[in-house]
């Protein structure tokens, strides 16, 4: 064992600047700062691998030409991206007010005691570690075919939808826990109602916070092409034009390209990549934008 | 609101005032149309095990569970058909067990680091650059690992035809560091919730940082990086577009590695793009195996939870 040496927590720096910091416990922060690095290299690679692979095909035609799969040449994905556009938009218009007020519910209404609550936030929890392709199991069976939707905008929308919603009615919890309870008491107070001071109070000042968490889980569901693929969502050469209107989306496009032989594909699959990723580092940017400039001090 | 404050302030003279006046028939509208928007995350489990169950009854009256879970070939869609889910399970379990090897280590290794050491300014760094991992798409991961990690394991371990173009230790590589986040988040949570108190005390009896992280904080936080850890393995199970991608899609029972194999998740999704039609033992058979994935991930899920709530009760 080593000789003490006298630290105070929270005083990091000491130990290094002590200058008698033991080989074992340099050797074993220099091992942890590596597992972190492994994540943060391979990031790197990731992105670098991506654009570069991707580089000879990002170009205005591929946004302004359809998808092809016979000559690479000339191909683009416009489809696939207008079709993840309506796609965003439609999943968010289902999925944030649900999930929104569910949040609500479970915040300001629900007793915890109670058994259907407990059983409601289990459920949530649970929901929310299911893998995606089992939602585009229940979205083939159910609302594409059962409810007889196809492998629509609709269909896809509300099957994305119903994979975030555990997200965002989890995102919006916390905010609205943030909010801190000497705000509700005034509004009762004064005899604003539960309602008008949810309405009132509470809400607008959680509003960051929700926004915040809901673009977040929107970028993970325009990311998602398994419960696509089961919907049997493929090769489309038109942009949707309507909730009934069949699509492709960027991940279907991706995963199509990737699959051929010929490197022209796998380069589009890698700069198809690049466009997603953009738009998904848009969103983060506005998600973390909205955080930092109206973050509330209580 | 100025009526409503008037309205109240004249009933603050009957004795009534502290009792409801008059029902209120709006705030109750609204409660259980909030309450109607949280039962729809139970109806969509619901409707997620109704949608699997009943092909998955279906699928068994045709072909034996013994069959099913026992078989060791799995032809579903050739003449004649074999219902083995096993090559499957073993594929699935190959993977898992590659993506594990790398993600919990360096996912705990993380935490740690996080957690006990890294100085303020480099851990507001670090964490959200760990968290665009979590946020990649995993069809983009698939393509990297297909197209990037397959052929550098080709140059470093050359053998005859092995590894294959498609083979499981670059799917399950890519899909451990696909997890890192989620298995760091969720235990360095737990080891934040480690009070302070339990620290300065080992400290004050002479212990290192080292010995503090790893014999008091890890131990006091076990049950949540016991849920990570299960978490993350849940996820690596039900992970579909890498495996689709870069593990190959055709059953495969062998315990190597470098060779190709199919999984749970990637039969499922290979299988549905097709116009499997409604009915037809192929349209069932990935019910059953989606039932298969369901029950497997459901239990690990619902572990990982009671393990999360047994630290937070203990300190918080």
């Amino acid at each position: 064992m080593s000789a003490p040496t006298l630290t105070r927590y929270g005083e990091r720096a000491s130990l290094t600047e002590s200058g008698g910091e033991p080989l074992k416990e340099r050797l074993f922060r220099w091992m942890l700062l590596a597992c972190t690095g492994v994540g943060v290299v391979t990031l790197v690679v990731l992105l670098t691998y991506t654009v570069y692979k991707g580089w000879p095909q990002l170009n205005s035609q591929l946004v302004t030409n359809m998808p092809s799969q016979v000559s690479p040449n000339t191909a683009g994905a416009q489809s696939a991206i207008m079709g993840t556009l309506w796609l965003m938009v439609f999943t968010a218009l289902w999925t944030i007010p649900t999930g929104i007020a569910a949040a609500i519910y479970l915040e300001e209404y629900a007793n915890p005691e109670r058994r259907i609550n407990r059983i409601i936030e289990i459920n949530i929890m649970n929901l929310a570690a299911v893998p995606s392709i089992i939602f585009g199991i229940l979205g083939l069976a159910f609302i594409s075919r059962t409810l007889g939707f196809g492998p629509t905008i609709l269909t896809g929308s509300l099957t994305l939808a119903l994979l975030v919603l555990p997200t965002v009615i989890i995102a919006s919890r916390e905010a609205i826990r943030a909010v801190p309870q000497s705000i509700r008491s005034g509004s009762l107070a004064l005899g604003a109602t539960k309602w008008q001071t949810m309405a009132r109070q509470v809400l607008p000042s959680a509003v960051p916070g929700m926004a915040t968490g809901s673009i977040l889980a929107l970028s993970r569901a325009i990311g998602e092409a398994a419960p696509l693929l089961m919907l049997g969502v493929g090769f489309v050469r038109f942009n949707p034009d309507g909730l009934m209107s069949s699509f492709t989306a960027l991940p279907v496009q991706i995963f199509q390209w990737t699959t051929e032989s010929q490197t022209q594909f796998k380069e589009l699959a890698a700069a198809a990549s690049v466009i997603l990723l953009v738009l998904l580092l848009a969103m983060n940017s506005v998600a973390i934008y909205i955080r930092n400039k109206t973050q509330k001090r209580w | 609101m100025t009526q409503l404050i008037d309205k109240h302030a004249a009933a603050a003279g009957t004795s009534g005032f502290l009792r409801q006046q008059r029902p209120r028939h709006g705030e109750r509208a609204i409660q259980a149309a909030l309450l109607a928007a949280a039962l729809v995350a139970v109806a969509t489990t619901v409707a997620i095990v109704i949608a699997l169950l009943i092909p998955t009854l279906e699928f068994f009256s045709a072909v034996s569970p013994i069959e099913f879970l026992t078989g060791t070939t799995w032809t579903p869609l050739f003449e004649p058909p074999s219902f083995g889910v096993v090559p499957l399970v073993v594929g699935t379990l190959v993977i898992t067990v590659i993506a594990s090897i790398v993600s919990l280590p360096l996912g705990l290794g993380s935490a740690i680091y996080l957690s006990e050491y890294a100085p303020d300014r480099l851990r507001r760094t670090l964490k959200p650059t760990l968290e665009v991992l979590a946020g990649i798409p995993t069809v983009v991961y698939g393509f990297f690992a297909l197209t990037f990690v397959t052929p550098v394991i080709q140059a470093i371990v050359p053998g005859d035809g092995l590894p294959s173009i498609f083979n499981a230790l670059s799917a399950g590589l890519v899909m451990g560091v696909m997890i890192i986040p989620t298995v760091a988040s969720l235990s360095e949570d737990a080891m934040t919730a480690v009070p302070n108190s339990l620290r300065q005390g080992a400290f004050a009896l002479g212990s290192n940082k080292r010995q503090v992280s790893t014999r008091v904080v890890v131990p006091a936080a076990l049950s949540g990086i016991a849920a990570a850890f299960i978490l993350g393995i849940s996820r690596a199970i039900g992970e579909t577009m890498i495996v689709t991608i870069a593990a190959g899609l055709q059953p495969n029972l062998t315990l190597n590695p470098l060779k190709f194999m199919e999984t749970m998740t990637a039969f499922i999704a290979s299988t549905g793009q097709g116009d499997v039609p409604t009915g037809s033992i192929e349209y069932k058979t990935v019910f059953a195996v989606g039932m298969l994935l369901f029950i497997i991930t459901f239990l690990m899920n619902m572990a990982s939870i009671r393990l999360v709530r047994k630290y937070r009760e203990v300190y918080e």
